[in-house]
Protein backbone atom coordinates (compact mmCIF):
# COMPACT_ATOMS: atom_id res chain seq x y z
CA UNK A 1 0.00 0.00 0.00
CA UNK A 2 1.20 3.51 -0.62
CA UNK A 3 1.26 5.94 2.49
CA UNK A 4 2.17 9.41 0.90
CA UNK A 5 0.71 12.61 1.91
CA UNK A 6 -1.24 13.03 -1.42
CA UNK A 7 -3.34 9.92 -0.51
CA UNK A 8 -4.73 10.66 2.55
CA UNK A 9 -8.78 11.27 2.74
CA UNK A 10 -8.74 15.38 2.87
CA UNK A 11 -12.29 15.60 3.60
CA UNK A 12 -13.27 13.54 6.86
CA UNK A 13 -16.45 12.09 6.88
CA UNK A 14 -19.47 14.63 7.79
CA UNK A 15 -23.08 14.46 8.45
CA UNK A 16 -23.92 15.39 5.03
CA UNK A 17 -22.32 12.20 3.46
CA UNK A 18 -23.93 9.02 2.73
CA UNK A 19 -23.59 6.92 5.28
CA UNK A 20 -24.35 3.15 5.89
CA UNK A 21 -23.57 1.44 8.88
CA UNK A 22 -22.82 1.63 12.79
CA UNK A 23 -21.23 4.93 13.19
CA UNK A 24 -19.09 3.29 16.00
CA UNK A 25 -17.43 1.09 13.22
CA UNK A 26 -13.84 -0.31 13.47
CA UNK A 27 -13.39 0.09 10.03
CA UNK A 28 -14.90 2.90 7.58
CA UNK A 29 -14.70 2.35 3.82
CA UNK A 30 -15.07 5.64 1.65
CA UNK A 31 -15.74 4.85 -1.95
CA UNK A 32 -15.04 7.63 -4.63
CA UNK A 33 -17.90 6.41 -7.47
CA UNK A 34 -19.26 6.68 -10.68
CA UNK A 35 -22.35 4.82 -11.42
CA UNK A 36 -21.54 4.63 -14.93
CA UNK A 37 -18.04 3.27 -14.25
CA UNK A 38 -18.08 -0.36 -15.17
CA UNK A 39 -15.53 -0.81 -12.97
CA UNK A 40 -17.65 0.42 -10.34
CA UNK A 41 -20.59 -1.50 -11.21
CA UNK A 42 -18.52 -4.69 -11.04
CA UNK A 43 -17.32 -3.57 -7.19
CA UNK A 44 -20.95 -2.95 -6.32
CA UNK A 45 -22.06 -6.63 -5.69
CA UNK A 46 -18.18 -7.05 -3.65
CA UNK A 47 -19.10 -4.39 -1.51
CA UNK A 48 -22.05 -5.44 -0.37
CA UNK A 49 -20.74 -8.45 0.49
CA UNK A 50 -18.23 -6.44 2.93
CA UNK A 51 -21.02 -4.78 4.06
CA UNK A 52 -22.77 -8.29 4.87
CA UNK A 53 -19.41 -10.07 6.19
CA UNK A 54 -18.51 -7.29 8.42
CA UNK A 55 -21.83 -6.09 9.31
CA UNK A 56 -21.80 -3.91 12.18
CA UNK A 57 -17.67 -3.89 12.45
CA UNK A 58 -17.36 -1.78 9.13
CA UNK A 59 -19.10 1.73 8.01
CA UNK A 60 -20.00 2.42 4.10
CA UNK A 61 -19.57 6.08 2.49
CA UNK A 62 -20.05 7.00 -0.55
CA UNK A 63 -18.83 9.89 -2.79
CA UNK A 64 -19.84 11.08 -6.26
CA UNK A 65 -16.84 10.86 -8.28
CA UNK A 66 -18.20 11.33 -11.60
CA UNK A 67 -16.06 11.31 -14.81
CA UNK A 68 -18.17 13.11 -17.36
CA UNK A 69 -16.08 12.98 -20.11
CA UNK A 70 -15.82 9.15 -20.08
CA UNK A 71 -18.81 8.44 -18.98
CA UNK A 72 -21.92 11.00 -20.37
CA UNK A 73 -24.26 10.19 -18.57
CA UNK A 74 -22.41 9.84 -14.93
CA UNK A 75 -23.30 13.41 -14.03
CA UNK A 76 -27.09 12.56 -14.49
CA UNK A 77 -26.86 9.45 -12.66
CA UNK A 78 -25.41 11.42 -10.14
CA UNK A 79 -27.55 14.25 -9.85
CA UNK A 80 -30.84 11.70 -9.79
CA UNK A 81 -29.22 9.48 -6.78
CA UNK A 82 -28.93 13.20 -4.99
CA UNK A 83 -32.34 14.00 -5.89
CA UNK A 84 -33.54 11.01 -4.69
CA UNK A 85 -31.68 11.28 -1.21
CA UNK A 86 -33.98 14.62 -0.92
CA UNK A 87 -37.19 12.08 -0.56
CA UNK A 88 -34.64 9.40 1.62
CA UNK A 89 -33.99 7.41 -1.57
CA UNK A 90 -30.46 7.76 -1.95
CA UNK A 91 -29.48 4.07 -0.73
CA UNK A 92 -32.50 2.83 -3.16
CA UNK A 93 -31.37 4.83 -6.34
CA UNK A 94 -27.65 3.58 -5.57
CA UNK A 95 -28.22 0.10 -5.92
CA UNK A 96 -30.58 0.58 -8.59
CA UNK A 97 -28.23 2.43 -10.93
CA UNK A 98 -25.20 -0.40 -10.04
CA UNK A 99 -27.97 -3.54 -10.62
CA UNK A 100 -29.31 -1.71 -13.51
CA UNK A 101 -25.91 -0.09 -14.93
CA UNK A 102 -25.87 -1.95 -18.09
CA UNK A 103 -29.55 -1.33 -19.15
CA UNK A 104 -29.64 2.06 -18.28
CA UNK A 105 -26.75 3.41 -19.59
CA UNK A 106 -26.52 3.46 -23.23
CA UNK A 107 -29.83 5.31 -22.83
CA UNK A 108 -28.99 8.54 -20.96
CA UNK A 109 -32.25 10.67 -19.39
CA UNK A 110 -34.73 7.82 -20.96
CA UNK A 111 -32.81 5.01 -19.36
CA UNK A 112 -32.45 6.77 -15.79
CA UNK A 113 -36.50 7.83 -16.00
CA UNK A 114 -36.74 3.52 -15.35
CA UNK A 115 -35.05 4.13 -11.86
CA UNK A 116 -37.20 6.70 -11.33
CA UNK A 117 -40.41 4.24 -12.12
CA UNK A 118 -39.34 1.55 -9.85
CA UNK A 119 -38.22 3.42 -7.28
CA UNK A 120 -42.12 4.98 -7.25
CA UNK A 121 -40.58 8.83 -7.01
CA UNK A 122 -42.81 11.59 -8.26
CA UNK A 123 -41.20 12.51 -11.66
CA UNK A 124 -42.59 15.91 -11.10
CA UNK A 125 -41.11 16.84 -7.72
CA UNK A 126 -37.89 15.42 -8.65
CA UNK A 127 -37.55 17.12 -11.67
CA UNK A 128 -38.19 20.40 -9.33
CA UNK A 129 -35.54 18.74 -7.11
CA UNK A 130 -32.88 18.65 -9.87
CA UNK A 131 -33.35 22.13 -10.74
CA UNK A 132 -31.18 23.09 -6.95
CA UNK A 133 -27.93 24.62 -6.97
CA UNK A 134 -27.12 22.19 -4.03
CA UNK A 135 -27.13 19.23 -6.30
CA UNK A 136 -24.45 20.55 -8.06
CA UNK A 137 -22.58 21.59 -5.15
CA UNK A 138 -22.34 18.51 -3.24
CA UNK A 139 -21.36 16.82 -6.30
CA UNK A 140 -18.48 18.75 -7.07
CA UNK A 141 -17.71 19.20 -3.36
CA UNK A 142 -17.76 15.05 -3.37
CA UNK A 143 -15.30 15.49 -6.87
CA UNK A 144 -12.90 18.14 -5.68
CA UNK A 145 -12.56 16.76 -2.37
CA UNK A 146 -11.57 13.40 -4.17
CA UNK A 147 -9.12 15.11 -6.22
CA UNK A 148 -7.59 16.56 -2.60
CA UNK A 149 -7.27 12.90 -1.11
CA UNK A 150 -5.66 11.07 -4.36
CA UNK A 151 -8.43 9.96 -6.38
CA UNK A 152 -6.95 8.82 -8.84
CA UNK A 153 -9.79 5.94 -10.83
CA UNK A 154 -12.89 4.92 -9.84
CA UNK A 155 -13.69 3.26 -7.90
CA UNK A 156 -11.11 4.48 -5.08
CA UNK A 157 -11.55 3.44 -1.95
CA UNK A 158 -10.15 5.08 1.56
CA UNK A 159 -9.61 2.56 4.65
CA UNK A 160 -9.87 4.83 7.59
CA UNK A 161 -8.98 7.05 5.53
CA UNK A 162 -6.35 5.99 3.67
CA UNK A 163 -6.48 5.62 0.10
CA UNK A 164 -6.58 1.64 -0.84
CA UNK A 165 -4.19 0.70 -4.04
CA UNK A 166 -4.82 -3.01 -4.56
CA UNK A 167 -7.11 -5.26 -5.99
CA UNK A 168 -10.37 -6.07 -4.31
CA UNK A 169 -9.36 -9.36 -2.47
CA UNK A 170 -6.68 -7.30 -0.98
CA UNK A 171 -8.81 -4.62 0.39
CA UNK A 172 -11.10 -7.37 1.81
CA UNK A 173 -7.69 -8.99 3.76
CA UNK A 174 -6.60 -5.57 5.21
CA UNK A 175 -10.01 -4.68 6.28
CA UNK A 176 -10.33 -8.19 7.80
CA UNK A 177 -7.10 -7.22 9.66
CA UNK A 178 -8.28 -4.10 10.85
CA UNK A 179 -11.11 -5.72 12.58
CA UNK A 180 -9.03 -8.77 13.98
CA UNK A 181 -6.33 -6.70 15.74
CA UNK A 182 -9.60 -4.89 17.61
CA UNK A 183 -9.44 -6.21 21.33
CA UNK B 1 18.79 9.39 -14.35
CA UNK B 2 17.40 11.54 -11.61
CA UNK B 3 14.45 13.53 -12.16
CA UNK B 4 14.63 17.37 -12.64
CA UNK B 5 14.03 19.23 -9.17
CA UNK B 6 12.39 21.87 -8.31
CA UNK B 7 14.12 25.28 -9.11
CA UNK B 8 15.50 24.35 -12.56
CA UNK B 9 14.69 26.05 -15.43
CA UNK B 10 12.35 23.42 -17.86
CA UNK B 11 14.31 22.40 -21.04
CA UNK B 12 12.93 23.30 -23.69
CA UNK B 13 11.19 21.23 -26.16
CA UNK B 14 9.18 21.77 -29.35
CA UNK B 15 6.93 18.45 -29.93
CA UNK B 16 4.61 17.54 -32.70
CA UNK B 17 0.88 17.69 -31.16
CA UNK B 18 -0.73 16.77 -34.48
CA UNK B 19 0.43 15.61 -38.09
CA UNK B 20 0.79 18.79 -39.17
CA UNK B 21 1.06 20.94 -35.80
CA UNK B 22 3.70 21.64 -32.94
CA UNK B 23 3.64 22.94 -29.43
CA UNK B 24 6.35 24.58 -28.32
CA UNK B 25 7.53 24.90 -24.41
CA UNK B 26 8.06 28.59 -24.49
CA UNK B 27 4.97 29.85 -26.21
CA UNK B 28 3.49 29.27 -22.73
CA UNK B 29 5.09 31.63 -21.03
CA UNK B 30 3.58 33.40 -18.56
CA UNK B 31 1.16 30.77 -17.65
CA UNK B 32 2.11 28.11 -15.46
CA UNK B 33 2.58 24.28 -17.17
CA UNK B 34 1.66 20.80 -15.42
CA UNK B 35 3.75 18.68 -17.96
CA UNK B 36 2.62 15.21 -17.74
CA UNK B 37 4.48 12.43 -18.71
CA UNK B 38 2.93 8.96 -19.25
CA UNK B 39 3.98 5.52 -20.53
CA UNK B 40 1.98 4.33 -23.05
CA UNK B 41 -1.42 5.61 -24.65
CA UNK B 42 -5.10 3.28 -24.40
CA UNK B 43 -4.87 2.47 -20.39
CA UNK B 44 -7.60 0.98 -19.15
CA UNK B 45 -10.25 3.99 -19.15
CA UNK B 46 -11.69 3.42 -15.32
CA UNK B 47 -8.19 3.89 -13.54
CA UNK B 48 -7.11 6.36 -16.67
CA UNK B 49 -4.80 9.55 -15.00
CA UNK B 50 -5.44 11.48 -18.27
CA UNK B 51 -9.15 11.18 -18.18
CA UNK B 52 -9.18 12.40 -14.63
CA UNK B 53 -6.81 15.40 -15.85
CA UNK B 54 -9.24 15.61 -18.30
CA UNK B 55 -12.40 16.31 -16.14
CA UNK B 56 -9.80 19.06 -13.76
CA UNK B 57 -8.82 21.73 -17.38
CA UNK B 58 -11.51 24.01 -15.74
CA UNK B 59 -9.60 23.98 -12.29
CA UNK B 60 -6.52 23.74 -13.67
CA UNK B 61 -7.39 26.84 -15.77
CA UNK B 62 -8.83 28.97 -12.62
CA UNK B 63 -4.98 28.48 -11.32
CA UNK B 64 -3.79 29.78 -14.72
CA UNK B 65 -2.25 26.24 -15.82
CA UNK B 66 -2.21 24.92 -19.47
CA UNK B 67 -1.38 20.82 -19.00
CA UNK B 68 0.77 19.33 -21.48
CA UNK B 69 0.92 15.46 -21.88
CA UNK B 70 3.83 13.66 -23.21
CA UNK B 71 4.47 10.13 -24.50
CA UNK B 72 6.51 8.63 -27.05
CA UNK B 73 3.70 6.87 -28.76
CA UNK B 74 3.00 8.44 -32.31
CA UNK B 75 0.80 11.50 -33.61
CA UNK B 76 -1.80 9.15 -34.95
CA UNK B 77 -2.09 7.11 -32.09
CA UNK B 78 -2.32 10.43 -30.04
CA UNK B 79 -5.20 11.62 -32.30
CA UNK B 80 -7.00 8.26 -32.40
CA UNK B 81 -6.60 8.35 -28.15
CA UNK B 82 -8.28 12.00 -27.81
CA UNK B 83 -11.04 11.28 -30.14
CA UNK B 84 -12.30 8.02 -28.58
CA UNK B 85 -11.32 9.29 -24.88
CA UNK B 86 -12.41 13.34 -25.72
CA UNK B 87 -9.63 14.69 -24.05
CA UNK B 88 -9.32 18.34 -24.84
CA UNK B 89 -5.64 19.34 -23.76
CA UNK B 90 -2.62 18.44 -26.42
CA UNK B 91 -0.83 14.95 -26.44
CA UNK B 92 2.57 15.49 -27.54
CA UNK B 93 4.36 12.95 -29.65
CA UNK B 94 8.35 12.49 -28.12
CA UNK B 95 8.27 10.01 -30.69
CA UNK B 96 11.92 11.01 -32.85
CA UNK B 97 14.53 11.13 -31.33
CA UNK B 98 12.37 8.89 -29.29
CA UNK B 99 12.04 10.19 -25.72
CA UNK B 100 14.67 13.20 -26.19
CA UNK B 101 12.38 15.42 -23.92
CA UNK B 102 11.87 12.36 -21.31
CA UNK B 103 15.76 12.14 -20.68
CA UNK B 104 15.86 15.79 -20.74
CA UNK B 105 14.19 15.92 -17.83
CA UNK B 106 15.08 12.92 -16.21
CA UNK B 107 12.41 10.62 -16.58
CA UNK B 108 12.55 7.99 -19.59
CA UNK B 109 12.65 4.18 -18.70
CA UNK B 110 15.51 3.37 -20.83
CA UNK B 111 14.67 -0.32 -20.39
CA UNK B 112 11.13 -0.66 -21.28
CA UNK B 113 11.66 1.93 -24.05
CA UNK B 114 8.79 4.74 -22.20
CA UNK B 115 7.99 7.48 -20.63
CA UNK B 116 8.39 7.13 -16.85
CA UNK B 117 5.11 8.78 -15.29
CA UNK B 118 6.30 11.73 -13.64
CA UNK B 119 4.79 15.25 -13.40
CA UNK B 120 6.24 18.78 -13.26
CA UNK B 121 4.45 21.92 -12.02
CA UNK B 122 6.12 25.00 -14.12
CA UNK B 123 5.75 28.55 -13.27
CA UNK B 124 5.27 31.31 -15.96
CA UNK B 125 9.11 32.13 -16.55
CA UNK B 126 9.75 28.03 -17.42
CA UNK B 127 10.99 27.52 -14.33
CA UNK B 128 9.66 24.10 -12.49
CA UNK B 129 8.29 24.13 -8.91
CA UNK B 130 7.57 20.54 -8.20
CA UNK B 131 8.06 17.36 -10.11
CA UNK B 132 7.27 13.95 -9.22
CA UNK B 133 8.23 10.49 -10.20
CA UNK B 134 5.30 7.98 -9.61
CA UNK B 135 5.91 4.10 -9.78
CA UNK B 136 4.88 2.63 -13.10
CA UNK B 137 1.88 1.32 -12.21
CA UNK B 138 0.66 3.69 -9.84
CA UNK B 139 -1.99 6.47 -11.29
CA UNK B 140 -0.36 9.39 -8.98
CA UNK B 141 -3.73 11.38 -9.21
CA UNK B 142 -3.85 15.08 -9.03
CA UNK B 143 -3.47 16.09 -5.62
CA UNK B 144 0.03 17.14 -6.11
CA UNK B 145 -1.08 19.04 -8.86
CA UNK B 146 -3.47 20.42 -7.41
CA UNK B 147 -1.34 21.77 -4.25
CA UNK B 148 2.14 22.90 -6.57
CA UNK B 149 -0.11 25.28 -8.21
CA UNK B 150 -1.59 26.40 -5.20
CA UNK B 151 1.33 27.05 -4.20
CA UNK B 152 2.66 29.41 -6.45
CA UNK B 153 2.92 32.95 -5.12
CA UNK B 154 0.90 33.68 -8.78
CA UNK B 155 -1.84 31.67 -7.04
CA UNK B 156 -2.40 33.50 -4.01
CA UNK B 157 -4.72 30.59 -1.58
CA UNK B 158 -7.02 32.45 -0.67
CA UNK B 159 -8.23 33.56 -4.10
CA UNK B 160 -7.72 30.53 -5.55
CA UNK B 161 -9.86 28.33 -2.80
CA UNK B 162 -13.47 27.61 -4.72
CA UNK B 163 -16.12 29.24 -3.16
CA UNK B 164 -17.42 25.99 -0.32
CA UNK B 165 -13.51 25.46 0.03
CA UNK B 166 -12.87 29.15 1.56
CA UNK B 167 -15.82 28.94 3.47
CA UNK B 168 -15.41 25.67 5.34
CA UNK B 169 -11.62 26.90 5.60
CA UNK B 170 -12.99 30.47 7.27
Amino acid sequence: MMLHEDSILAVPVAAHDHIQGNTHAVVTLVEYGDFQCPACGMAYPLVKQLQHRYAGNLRFVFRHFPLSQAHPYAQMAAELAEAAAVEGQFWAMHDWLYENQPDWAPYGGAGLEAGVRALGLDAQALAATLRSPDIDAHIRRDFMGGVRSGVNGTPSFYVNGYLYQGDFDTLVHSIGRVIARQP
Amino acid sequence: MTILAAGTAAPEFTLHSTPDQTVALKEFRGRNVILAFYPADWSPVCSDQLALYNELLDEFARLNAQLLAISVDGVWSHAALARERKYHFPLLSDFEPKGEVARAYGVYDAKGGIAGRALFVLDGDGVIRWSYLSPMGVNPGAAGIIKALEALPSNNVQKALPADAAQEAA
